[in-house]
């Protein structure tokens, strides 16, 4: 199940909507798409790993062990999902 | 007939509400179904029962009142044993000596709080809007278990989130309700989390003056500023943060007061460990991924195979050791506190089963889900404060148990290697221990089988 084309805005949308489930305290219009996501929201290593994973669900890419370093931040989350929604 | 009581609910914990029933009577039950939720000062749990059986008879209904542990909630029959015929009369009050499924000596006294008992309820169609059913399943809840208060036996959003025990009361506005005489279970909450705030109080039926105090400053998670002689907030398990920092107090202040405690620490060399598992992972998928701190785990669980006596609990002036590992993990909540329910014999999992289990208990944790038995079980604890940044951390041990190791950040630091300087990821391990129970050099051994453990990660 791989989405055929994912916007930025879908990709930014999916994101956000994950991260409300996982810290539901956030006020999403605080957070800073271009910094460390896990040190901005005080995220532990299972948080971030529950974040992966409903993103992997909400969208049907795989996300590599290798390829976490995209995941740092939202703005580089959201192009390594258009690009990987692109590539399939 | 068996009768299905509260359980124990972990270290000084002796109370707890009724929140709701997940059966009925007439219900075929077995040994580890969930039956109940109770609210304690740490947050809704759920309750398993022990027994198989059938539920004859409901005795407690759903309520306010704090009911001590040991108090009988329920009538369990074998499955071959009739029912009672006619209604039960009135049940005798239980002295109080058979409330004793508990290790630790509680507190318990008279069940004065055990409510007649009542008939089932009964099955009536419920009304239950999509919205709400939405929020139920957001929040894990069964909507047909909820107690519902709406018109004409709808389930409101209200319900849900009382059922969910995600329910908070700022202390302000607690105290502005009790002053008004405004019932907070009619006031929708706005803040954060769905705490009722100050400002949610201006819209509920009682009228309120000028008394609203600043709303625009109220604090969605406001720790009361006990200082100030004018705030006294009245703590009720209403309350989820105000209840379980006092249960923290209480546990931590006894853990103080009582424990002679010594701590260790050691730095450990995770290279062969980090490796492995950056291996392990990159073939697995994103759902299949280990994470260090079930590496952690697991190796904990084996070095105290090796170091008992760190594991059980010091109860009535001796050790009693336990034959099972339970390893308590230490989980702050996003919005403040920390429980520390237990991954039942760790030791004997794999470490896909270990993940798995600390996978859910997180977040079972975080959506006030936890189980009685969880609560009640660890035999030791761990607690991984490097996941926020602390180099070395110095726990103290949670009564009754007698050991608390801590972790600290994994971290690069120049170590000598085969006489050369090299940089390594370490970490610092540390054993808190009651001095009771073990010495320094017992305590030494234990960190030095984590370290051993922690050398070899393909036999974890």
């Amino acid at each position: 199940m791989t989405t055929k084309t994912l916007t930025t805005g879908d990709a930014v949308q999916v994101i956000y909507d994950v991260l409300a489930e996982i810290a539901p305290e956030v006020d999403a219009s605080e957070i800073d798409m271009s910094v460390d996501l896990t040190e901005q929201l005080d995220l532990d290593s299972m948080d971030y790993l529950h974040w992966l994973v409903g993103i992997n669900a909400a969208t049907g890419i795989e996300i590599p062990d290798r390829d976490a370093s995209h995941f740092m931040t939202i703005d580089g989350a959201a192009r390594y999902l258009v690009d990987a929604a692109t590539k399939n | 007939m068996i009768d299905f009581k509260l359980p124990s609910l972990g270290a000084d914990m002796d109370e707890a509400m009724l929140v709701g029933w997940l059966v009925s009577v007439g219900d075929e039950v077995s040994r580890g179904d969930i039956v109940a939720e109770v609210e304690t000062d740490k947050g809704v749990m759920e309750v398993e029962c022990w027994d198989d059986g059938i539920i004859d008879e409901l005795l407690v209904e759903p309520s306010s009142t704090k009911l001590p542990v040991g108090t009988p909630l329920a009538r369990i029959r074998a499955t071959d044993e009739s029912p009672v015929a006619e209604p039960a009369p009135a049940r005798e009050v239980e002295p109080a000596r058979e409330f004793a499924p508990v290790r630790e000596p509680v507190a318990v006294g008279v069940a004065a709080g055990v409510e007649t008992p009542a008939p089932p309820p009964p099955h009536v169609t419920r009304h239950v809007s999509p919205p709400v059913r939405h929020l139920a399943h957001q929040l894990g809840v069964d909507v047909d278990t909820v107690a519902a208060t709406g018109p004409e036996g709808a389930v409101t959003r209200e319900d849900v989130r009382r059922a969910a025990g995600r329910r908070r009361v700022s202390p302000r506005a607690r105290r502005l309700a009790m002053e008004e005489g405004i019932d907070l279970s009619m006031v929708s909450p706005s803040g954060a989390d769905g705490m009722v705030v100050v400002a949610d109080l201006s819209g509920a039926a009682a009228p309120v003056t000028g008394a609203i105090e600043a709303p625009a400053t109220e604090e969605p998670v406001a720790q009361p500023d006990l200082a100030a002689p004018t705030i006294e907030p009245e703590p009720t398990a209403e309350d989820p943060a105000l209840a379980m920092r006092r249960a923290i107090a209480r546990s931590m202040a006894r853990s103080n007061r009582e424990i002679p405690q010594y701590s260790l620490v050691t730095q450990i060399d995770m290279q062969p460990a980090l490796d492995w598992l950056n291996a392990a992972n990159a073939e697995r998928p994103v759902t299949a991924r280990i994470l260090p701190a079930a590496l952690f785990a697991k190796a904990t669980a084996l070095a105290l195979r090796e170091v008992p006596e760190l594991n059980g609990h010091y109860v009535e002036e001796r050790f009693e050791q336990s034959d099972d590992i339970h390893l308590g993990m230490a989980i702050s909540l996003r919005t403040g506190g920390l429980v520390a329910p237990a991954i039942r014999a760790a030791d004997a999992l794999t470490l896909d089963e270990l993940m798995a289990a600390l996978d859910d208990l997180v977040r079972r944790a975080r959506s006030w889900k936890l189980r009685t038995s969880e609560m009640a079980s660890a035999t030791a604890t761990l607690t991984n404060l490097g996941e926020r940044g602390v180099g070395t951390a110095f726990p103290i041990v949670i009564p009754p148990q007698v050991a608390i190791i801590g972790l600290g950040r994994v971290m690069d630091r120049p170590v000598a290697i085969d006489g050369m300087l090299a940089v390594r990821p370490t970490v610092d391990a540390t054993l808190t221990a009651d001095h009771r129970v073990s010495d320094g050099h017992r305590g030494g051994l234990f960190l030095a089988a984590l370290e051993q453990r922690l050398q070899e990660p393909e036999k974890l």
